[in-house]
């Protein structure tokens, strides 16, 4: 038998009352407390209560936020429509499927792969517990697997069980039954020793892009509740109590996006969190913060489209609509975060630069990094302070709109005396008064246009990492399965550099081309049908080179094997 | 509207400077102020809203009105030693819909020809004298206001007289005045 | 009455230096008549008021005024009034715009701020029509006005924006005409001195496509029963009323809408949570 591992994926299973999310969740505090870094994302039908469920967790002892190419193990407390998430568990002839007997068989599709199957018989073993429930059997039977000691089992068990007494007996006898029976399997993905200690955190995208959003000053959010960007905003709810500000539920998105206009037309910073059918309505009132320069950010949580689409998949296919999506000239900031610690930095960063440059930013996440539950490095996330550029008390012929050479004039906030304006979605002169006049309205396009050409973002623009002369260009959650193929080429000897871009508008032409600089081919990895992230390079960008495209539709997710595999051969040839 | 009339018809304006006005007069002139004050406030929106609507004659007309209507203003500042306008909450309390002598925006017309301006200011005229001469008339009123409002009532049917004089000088309005061949044109 | 008082501003103080685009004649004067001696007789200064709008003719209104505007997109000035207000409670902030704009467009707004009771007044300037773009029949209009765009009348019955604000909870609802400026600002004043969300309709009529609203002067009346807070007996008012009655119809004693008080905690408080 192999091992140990560096990286162990176990999927968990089940048809409601199962409790499979309450073990994945609990696996992977396990995981995190035995000092590997691990990730949990997940799984279920369209049932709101009682449908089948699966909670798929990677631990590892090396940073990541992507999932494996195949999973070890695939236990099943029962199988009922579990060969609905066929596709989303991949399995190999080195994998075990583990099943309680008197649940069935395994679906074909499991079997076919060539995965040994064991049968533990979760329901009986808990039954013999008093209290004892089968997902408690299955998280000691998989711990045990992943060759994680019965103490940090029992440390995490302890902690997750609040009620404690009886309760917390049942648990701990049945998380030893499931070690147990896991001993009596004959096989086991140990992983290897866990890295070095250090400081980490447990988070999700979703709150992470939260705690970003209030690092960077957010006091006011209003939104619309829609999977799956409902989370950061249940998140935020308490939160924003916490530090004086205040989260408003909003009758629709129309509402939300207005409502967090006229906070920060108040001089509160201000932030909506949707997805697509949400950014869709909200688009008309994006630009009035364009035309008003009124900063805002906008938190898109992508969702497969169009339209209703799959509300629970990951997809990137809202680029088009992020980056295009306003009438009119309208430019502003899309930032892209791309992993789960960079939701927290990347919204604070998008709040930064709205706030800075009086503008509309769009954060374009996804459903993947947005639920996705992982143990990572901790960001360095310290508040930004305020970053506003704005107009004092009294000044003397103030001019809300006055043309700057950067493009940011001073923005007087309601309450101050002697500098009264009216923010206007009308085009306007420098003062603000609506005009149609040719001049005023070149004038005002060029000043808001140059706000965004002229301010230097930095090397927040992209993670550039590797060398060589092949490439690959990505952005958001497929960076991860980019990364970890990257790492992997290396071994090989295959030498490539990896463009996640974060800043995705304004474009950075010239940033890329230096980033890309020598590379003969480019490989470009985006989530969506039609490729909207090439046609956007290629049209705000010139990319070195022979380009590829390497795109996928959701809701499956990038796995690292594919894209490797692709270097290997381009390197070949 | 007040004229070079009044001052040559009594000599209030240095009455204050001998002896403390009373309460009650000082209600009446802060009264009096803001019905002036007011009508020189609402000629001069008509005069912008004719200029936006390229109207520049009557424009000129409601800007003569107004300021006619701001020296009688100025004139009971002067009159009652106040530096600045009397509180707000006199120009304010009004049961009717506006002040007397302020023209309802209702009767404007963006074709409106000077004959128009100037019945309106008739109108004005007739109202701020039917307003002063009722003070005049009030058995709640103090002798002394009561002598004050019938001297402006006075000046008020003056000022309607000279009106009168100024619309025989202006043509009298074309039949069709108020015709715009072109349809409106939109907005936002 | 030796020194006046000079700190007090008169309406003309909240008068911006814009000149209106409004046709001559236009009831909407008379209500910008109507806030800026309110907001005189409440005492205020310019920087203490915003007045949030969206589109249409009476849209515009913030601009003409002295204080903080923000003239937003069509339908969508109770969102953002609702924003300011919230985020910004020392701010007195009154929304204002035309029946098209409030009841057709932005109608789900207007039932939900009536419902959340925040602390703004809400004029409405109400001419039953779309002047801005050229006489088009609105929520409002009577079944049979025609129109270009609906010749003969749409059939449709109007919409009772009164009837439906006091469903939806809103604590101050009036009718004010425009020509009663000097009511129409005691209205506006009242509505502001009363807490939560307070709904002004105000006729206003419109010279250009609705020169037969110039008879509205002739049918208005002062109501002829007191307010009362008893939302029942204000239904069966409001439902039988013809439209004409002015005056403050419903004054309710709903607590307005009021978030949770500031508490201040560190960022690393917050983050606890996720530490391993």
């Amino acid at each position: 038998m192999p091992g140990p591992f560096p990286s162990v994926s176990v999927a968990l299973a089940g048809s409601g009352g199962a409790g499979v999310m309450t073990a994945g969740n609990m696996l992977l505090e396990v995981v995190a407390g035995a000092g590997y870094y691990g990730l949990m994302t997940r799984s279920s039908g369209p049932q709101i209560r009682g449908g089948e469920a699966v909670a798929m967790v990677r631990a590892a002892t090396f940073p990541t936020d992507g999932p494996d190419d195949a999973f070890h193990v695939l236990a099943a407390i029962d199988w009922q429509n579990v060969a609905r998430f066929a596709d989303e568990i991949p399995l190999g002839p080195g994998s075990l499927l583990v099943g309680d007997p008197t649940q069935g068989e395994p679906p074909d599709h499991f079997a076919r792969s060539g995965a040994r199957y064991a049968q533990v018989p979760f329901k009986a073993l808990a039954k013999a517990i008093r209290g004892g429930w089968p997902n408690m059997v299955a998280l000691g039977l998989l711990g045990g697997l992943m060759g994680i000691g019965r103490e940090a089992l029992e440390a995490a068990v302890t902690k997750a069980t609040r009620k404690g007494g009886e309760a917390l007996e049942a648990n701990l006898a049945a998380v030893r039954a499931g070690l147990a029976e896991a001993a009596k399997l004959g096989v086991s993905f140990p992983l290897a020793a866990p890295p070095a200690r250090s400081p980490r955190w447990l988070v999700t995208g979703n709150e992470a892009a939260g705690l970003g959003a209030l690092a960077g000053g957010v006091r006011f959010v209003a939104a619309y509740p829609i999977t799956p960007a409902t989370e950061l905003l249940e998140w935020m709810s308490p939160a924003l109590a916490k530090v004086g500000g205040t989260l408003v539920q909003a009758e629709d998105e129309l509402a939300s996006i207005n409502m967090i206009l006229g906070a920060s037309y108040g001089g509160v910073p201000a932030l909506t969190a949707t997805s697509g059918p949400g950014l869709a309505l909200m688009t008309e009132a994006i630009g009035l913060g364009v035309a008003a320069e009124i900063p805002i950010v906008v938190v898109d949580v992508m969702r497969t489209g169009p339209s209703t689409g799959i509300a629970t998949k990951t997809e990137q296919a809202d680029l088009n609509i992020a980056l295009h999506g306003l009438h009119g000239d309208a430019p502003h900031v899309v930032v892209a975060p791309n992993s789960l610690a960079d939701c927290c930095a990347a919204t604070q960063w998008a709040v930064e630069l709205a706030e800075t440059l009086q503008v509309p930013a769009i954060v374009l996440s996804d459903q993947y990094l947005g639920q996705a539950r992982g143990v990572v490095e901790r960001p360095d996330c310290r508040e930004s302070g305020p970053m506003r550029l704005v107009a004092p008390a009294n000044g003397a012929g103030y001019r809300r709109y006055t043309v700057t050479p950067s493009g940011v004039s001073p923005m007087a906030i309601p309450g101050t005396p002697g500098v009264t304006y009216t923010a206007d979605g009308l085009e306007h002169n420098e003062r603000g008064t609506p005009s149609s006049l040719a001049a005023d309205h070149l004038a005002q396009l060029e000043k808001r246009a140059r706000k965004l050409a002229g301010f230097d973002c930095g090397e927040r623009w992209a993670s550039v990492e590797g060398e060589g002369d092949l490439a690959v260009v990505t952005f958001g959650s497929p960076t991860a399965a980019v990364r970890e193929a990257l790492a992997r080429a290396a071994r090989d000897g295959v030498r490539a550099r990896l463009v996640s871009i974060r800043l995705l508008s304004p474009a950075q032409p010239a940033r890329l081309a230096r980033a890309l600089a020598g590379v003969r081919r480019v490989l470009v990895v985006e989530q969506n049908h039609s490729g909207q992230f090439l046609r956007y390079l290629s049209s705000a960008y010139q990319l070195p080179g022979e380009v590829e495209s390497l795109r996928r539709p959701g809701p499956l997710p990038f796995r690292p094997g594919e894209i490797h595999q692709r270097l290997v051969e381009w390197a070949r040839a | 509207m007040t004229g070079s009339s009044r001052k040559a018809k009594n000599s209030r304006a240095q009455e204050p400077r001998r002896r403390p006005a009373s309460k009650a007069r000082e209600e009446f002139m802060a009264r009096a102020y803001a019905m002036e004050r007011d009508a020189a406030e609402r000629y001069t929106e008509f005069a912008d809203q004719m200029e936006v609507h390229n109207n520049p004659e009557v424009a000129k007309l409601f800007r003569q009105l107004a300021e006619i209507e701001g020296l009688h203003a100025k004139q009971i500042l002067e009159e009652m030693g106040w530096p600045q306008m009397p509180p707000p909450v006199y120009a304010l309390q009004w049961e009717a819909p506006e002040p007397p002598e302020t023209a309802p925006v209702t009767e404007l017309h963006y074709r409106m020809q000077p004959w128009h301006a100037l019945a309106l200011a008739l109108r004005n005229e007739e109202r701020a004298e039917k307003f002063l001469a009722s003070v005049a008339r009030s058995p709640k009123s103090p002798p002394e206001v009561r002598k004050l409002a019938a001297e402006m009532a006075e000046e008020e049917r003056e000022h309607q007289r000279l009106i009168r004089e100024w619309m025989a000088r202006v043509p009298p309005p074309d039949p069709d005045w108020s015709r715009d061949p072109d349809p409106p044109f939109l907005g936002d | 009455m030796n020194a006046p008082d000079t700190a007090a501003l008169t309406p003309q103080s909240f008068k911006s230096d814009i000149k209106p685009v409004w046709c001559p004649g236009c009831g909407d004067f008379s209500v910008l008549a109507g806030i800026t001696r309110a907001l005189a007789m409440l005492g205020l200064r310019p920087e203490q008021v915003a007045i949030v709008s969206g589109i249409g003719c009476s849209s515009r209104i913030p601009a003409y005024t002295n204080c903080y505007g923000f003239h937003g997109v069509h339908g969508r000035a109770l969102p953002a009034a609702t924003g300011l207000k919230i985020a910004r409670p020392d701010l007195t902030v009154l929304v204002a715009g035309g029946d098209g704009d409030g009841y057709s467009i932005g109608g789900n707004h207007f039932l939900h701020a009536c419902r959340r009771n925040v602390d703004l007044t809400y004029i409405v300037m109400d001419n039953h029509v779309y002047g801005m773009t050229k006489g088009q029949p609105s929520p409002t209009t009577e079944p049979g006005w025609s129109s270009k765009l609906a010749p003969g009348g749409t059939g449709v019955r109007e919409f009772h924006p009164l009837v439906i604000a006091l469903a939806s909870g809103a604590n101050f609802i009036a009718r004010g005409f425009s020509g009663d400026p000097n009511g129409c600002a005691r209205l506006i004043a009242e509505a502001v001195r009363h807490p939560g969300f307070s709904f002004v309709e105000i006729l206003s009529p419109c010279v250009t496509f609705r020169p037969d609203q110039r008879a509205w002067k002739d049918l208005v009346r002062p109501a002829p029963v007191a307010p009362t807070d008893d939302p029942a007996r204000a239904a069966r008012r409001l439902m039988t009323d013809d439209g004409f009655n002015l005056g403050v119809l419903y004054k309710g004693n709903r607590p307005a809408y009021a978030p949770a008080g500031a508490r201040r905690a560190p960022l690393a408080e917050l983050a606890k949570e996720f530490e391993v």
